[in-house]
């Protein structure tokens, strides 16, 4: 088994907010995060897929499909946007790191020909990230 | 949903590599320019792991308040700007980043309870860094 990793970064703006819980409580549990204009990160966004190294190409995966798919799937829908009101997952959810790290599994882990999804891993800043390794 | 979350603080600290049960001779061949009398110094990273299923209320494995919060009254705040050779927990064993980063995994593994501790990794330099995950866990 061999394991590839591809990186790939985008911009993106969030506030974190639960309507079920009071003003006081969304500033006191959220901080700064909860600042409702938002504010923006440079996410950097890994991505771990796990195969056999096929033997005629050598190759674990199709890299140019790999990134293919994930500009499409994550890219595109993601980069210079505000998440909780242009990312239909963050409509009724907050985008958390974790929340985002899941969602992007979600989005990846039906449309990856050949190799399987090992790991997400997502940066909001280089001293803080989120791994998702799946429901085991 | 269980997610992992990693965070990374920063502290400064001396120490110098010397083992009491060697000697000078010893000392110098095993631990060189680190057996050095007066110490040195680094600037650690120390990298936390935590995971757990994330709150469906917060989006979150835990706060990062409460992380933060304890990592700088346990952790940094007790070591940095410190000479480890000079604090108890090594009083009888070397200051390696080995014996420190197990030392960190203890603190946090005893005094955190708003996540499950799955590692501590600890970087002395950019070029070096060593993992525990506690006696009986391999690392994924």
């Amino acid at each position: 088994m061999v394991y590839l990793t591809r990186k790939a970064e985008f911009s993106a703006s969030h506030y974190y907010h639960n309507p079920d819980f009071t003003p006081e409580e969304n500033r006191r549990i959220f901080g700064k995060c909860n600042n409702p204009n938002g504010h923006g990160h440079n996410y950097t966004l890994e991505v771990t897929v796990k195969g056999e190294v096929d033997p005629r190409s050598g190759f674990v995966v199709d890299l140019k499909q790999l990134k293919e798919v994930m500009h499409r799937e994550v890219l595109d829908a993601m980069d210079h946007r505000f998440l909780n009101k242009e990312v239909p997952e963050f409509l009724h959810q907050i985008p958390t790191t974790e929340n985002l790290a899941i969602a992007i599994w979600q989005r990846l882990v039906s449309k990856l020909e050949h190799a399987k999804l090992h790991r997400v891993r997502v940066y909001e800043t280089t001293d803080l990230f989120v791994d998702y390794y799946g429901e085991a | 949903m269980k997610a992992h979350l990693s965070r990374r603080y920063l502290f400064s600290a001396s120490h110098r590599l010397h083992s009491a049960a060697m000697s000078e001779k010893e000392n110098q061949s095993t631990y060189g320019k680190c057996n050095n009398p007066y110490g040195h110094g680094h600037n650690y990273i120390v990298e936390v792991t935590v995971s757990g299923p994330v709150d469906e209320k917060t989006g979150m494995v835990c706060n990062l308040t409460d992380l933060d919060g304890f990592m700088e009254r346990e952790v940094l705040s007790r070591y940095g700007h410190e000479n480890l050779n000079a604090m108890e927990e090594f009083a009888k064993e070397v200051p390696t980043t080995e014996n420190l980063c197990i030392q960190i995994y203890e603190i946090v593994h005893r005094g955190f309870h708003f996540a499950h501790l799955e590692r501590v990794r600890l970087e002395e330099t950019m070029m070096n860094s060593f993992e525990y995950a506690g006696e009986s866990q391999a690392l994924s």
